[in-house]
């Protein structure tokens, strides 16, 4: 088995999928003759040709509402904004657009589109590039939210989002990109969409995370348990929408306690929802409120500052440290 | 309104080829989405449709214009004035109705799509949204999605002169003239984005005039002559199925009604305004062309008027008739598994 970074995974997932299927394209700002801004696609155009893989005018709207078409055609195209934060500008075309093809034809036309997008604080690119919206794309109905926080996931779950039959957003975290690597298998494989991963097993706390907070997460749970001889399970959402409420409501169901932690901003988004649903699904077996770890409410700020505006681990196990005293 | 060729008085659709009959259907197209139009205002007026949007002075430029295409072969991407267009491309008055009523019968969506936003699957008909101008980027993914395919067919769009304004148009044109894709562009020209005219809509004369930015041709037709539309939408097919990429066409053209059945046009325009475009509405000069040339007779367009009203009429009371969506089908088809 290989042993590579999530964006070698990931490369090597769009090769794989673009030999499978040739209604598979790949699209947008700088992917084809560069290999994109973070080599995500280095060697597809070479490989597959510029009429399948193809660089894009500098068009968000254009390159989402160019996929809405192509997928309606019965093309599998996958559309990359170069950074999230600038999904603003095409947010018409995914949101308003693909999303709804299915459910205002009432079945009859359907959109099979993947985004990707680099996002995700940590590596010093502030302004909209570090954005985590990933809040707004849940509350959109007809669209799937992938976050891997690890190679292999990443190779697994942007397989299983190019098969899918509905449009899917896939972040890629910026700092997850190169900062490891994992055995990751060579051939094809799927890891099913909605269903979360429990990372790490625990019995006194519930941490729920994604992205590359998981890794900030286990580390926590792993000082923690060694420190305190307490310990912590960590669940890794893989999907933010469908959110896979199963696997947390029965891990709270044994830990009696839950914590939420997100890099994006505190307000609405994943954390709350899953909070909101934890207490639906779990209430009587809670014995302390279910704590959010998050950013501040504020636009994401300036490089000097960012390491101290995202969560850290130390804030991690203040948090659990809080549960656990309630 | 003949052509003198040698010694001869040549018919003007003659000239571009058109036959008696040709003319006959282009007319038929425009009077069937009249009838019905009329007819669907009326039905809002007395309160059994919530909500209706009008194409009344439009239809002669959309009969054209479908008139130029092969509905065999050839897409199109309307928007919600297009009723002439849609009823060119195979739809019915019945199905107009049934989805103006929202029933579950419904082809284009099962009820659930608002009136006016016009998509038939089979009749190659895409579907349409209310923020306008979506269409045009779709428009050109279904192009190139053709080209891919080894397909020679035209993708046309139509859009008010309002929406070539937004981002999206300048994002379409931009792509289609790099690929040089086999689209046409349909810039109806009703001179109102709702209530802002057309002095306060664009900086130049035209919006064709943006074409040259986009490296194709821009065309401006008076939308009301149904001859000249037919012909630019016929040399703009023929250039787009020679691969020489897309045209945009602009018609200029007028909007009879207010902007939808919910608008009141009489702050932002005068009744003698509205008067005088209807004097130049395509259903009356047409007309007037097809008795003057023969075509046509007084009582043979009061025969054709009368049929159409009575199909109309039955298409009503059937889709009145058609049940609603039971209410739990709201819920599906958010997503392929139906949750």
């Amino acid at each position: 088995m290989a042993v590579m970074t999530m964006i070698q995974a990931i490369t090597q997932a769009l090769d794989l999928e673009l030999a499978r299927d040739e209604k598979v394209l790949l699209f947008g700002e700088d992917v084809g003759q560069s290999g994109g801004v973070f080599r995500a696609t280095d060697g597809l155009q070479k490989k597959y040709g510029d009429q399948r893989v193809f660089d894009t005018p500098l068009a968000e709207s254009g390159i989402a509402g160019l996929a809405t078409g192509l997928g309606l055609q019965g093309f599998r195209p996958i559309a990359e904004i170069q950074f999230f934060g600038f999904v603003f500008e095409a947010m018409d075309e995914i949101a308003g657009q693909a999303a709804r093809m299915r459910y205002r034809s009432g079945g009859r036309y359907t959109c099979p589109v993947v985004y990707r997008a680099p996002f995700g604080g940590g590596v010093k690119t502030p302004e909209l590039h570090a954005d985590s919206l990933e809040g707004i794309l849940m509350q959109t109905p007809g669209l799937k939210v992938v976050i891997p926080s690890n190679p292999y996931d990443a190779k697994g779950l942007l397989i299983s989002a190019i098969r899918d039959n509905d449009p899917v957003f896939f972040l890629e975290h910026m700092k997850l990109y190169r900062s490891f690597k994992q055995e990751v298998p060579e051939e094809a494989y799927t890891i099913p969409l909605g269903k979360a991963n429990v990372v790490r097993e625990g019995k006194d706390v519930t941490i729920v995370t994604y992205g590359a907070m998981v890794n900030t997460a286990v580390q926590a749970a792993e000082t923690w348990a060694k420190t305190r001889g307490i310990t912590a399970e960590v669940i890794d959402l893989r999907t933010i929408s469908p959110i896979d409420i199963e696997t947390i409501a029965s891990s709270v169901k044994k830990t009696h306690r839950a914590v939420v932690l997100q890099e994006a901003q505190r307000t609405s988004g994943v954390a709350a929802e899953i909070v909101a649903q934890i207490n639906e699904q779990a209430m009587f077996y809670l014995e302390a409120p279910i704590l959010r770890i998050t950013a501040p409410d504020t636009v994401f700020p300036y490089a000097q500052i960012e390491d101290e505006w995202l969560p850290t681990q130390t804030r991690v196990i203040e948090g659990l440290e809080k549960v656990l005293s309630m | 309104m003949a052509f003198e060729i040698g010694e001869t008085a040549v018919k003007r659709h003659r000239h571009i080829g058109l036959t008696d009959q040709d003319v006959m259907n282009i007319y038929e197209n425009m009077l069937l989405a009249r009838v019905l139009d009329e007819r669907m205002w009326l039905l809002n007026r007395a309160g059994k449709l919530p909500f209706v949007v009008s194409g009344q002075g439009q239809e002669g430029a959309q009969a054209a214009a479908a008139y130029a295409l092969d509905k065999q072969r050839d897409v199109i991407l309307p928007y919600y004035r297009d009723l002439a267009m849609v009823l060119a491309f195979g739809e019915t008055p019945l199905d107009i109705l049934l989805a103006n009523f929202g029933r579950a019968n419904d082809l284009s969506s099962g009820g659930r799509q608002m009136p006016g936003h016009f998509s038939a699957r089979r009749h190659r008909i895409f579907s349409q949204s209310s923020p306008v101008t979506t269409q045009l980027p779709h428009a050109a993914g279904i192009a190139l999605a053709a080209r891919m395919r080894g397909e020679d067919l035209v993708t046309y769009v139509s859009f008010g002169e309002g929406s070539s304004n937004q981002g999206d148009f300048h994002e379409a044109c931009n792509f289609a003239g790099v690929h040089k894709l086999p689209v046409i562009f349909f810039c109806e020209n009703n001179h109102y984005a709702i209530s802002v005219p057309l002095h306060k809509q664009i900086g130049s004369k035209y919006v064709a005039d943006r074409a040259a930015g986009y490296g194709f041709p821009g065309i401006v037709v008076d939308g009301n002559d149904v001859l000249s539309v037919y012909a630019h939408m016929k040399d703009a097919v023929e250039r787009a199925l020679r691969g020489e990429g897309p045209t945009l066409i602009e018609a200029l053209t007028y909007r009879l009604h207010p902007h939808s059945s919910d608008d009141d046009d009489r702050s932002y325009r005068s009744k003698e305004e509205v008067e005088a475009a209807r004097a130049r509405d395509a259903l009356v000069t047409f007309r007037r062309y097809m008795i003057d040339e023969g075509v046509l007779t007084e009582q043979e367009e009061k025969d054709l008027r009368n049929r159409l009203t009575q199909d109309v009429d039955r298409a009503i009371e059937e889709a009145e008739r058609s049940p609603l969506p039971a209410p739990e089908s709201a819920l599906n088809h958010v997503y392929a598994d139906g949750k």
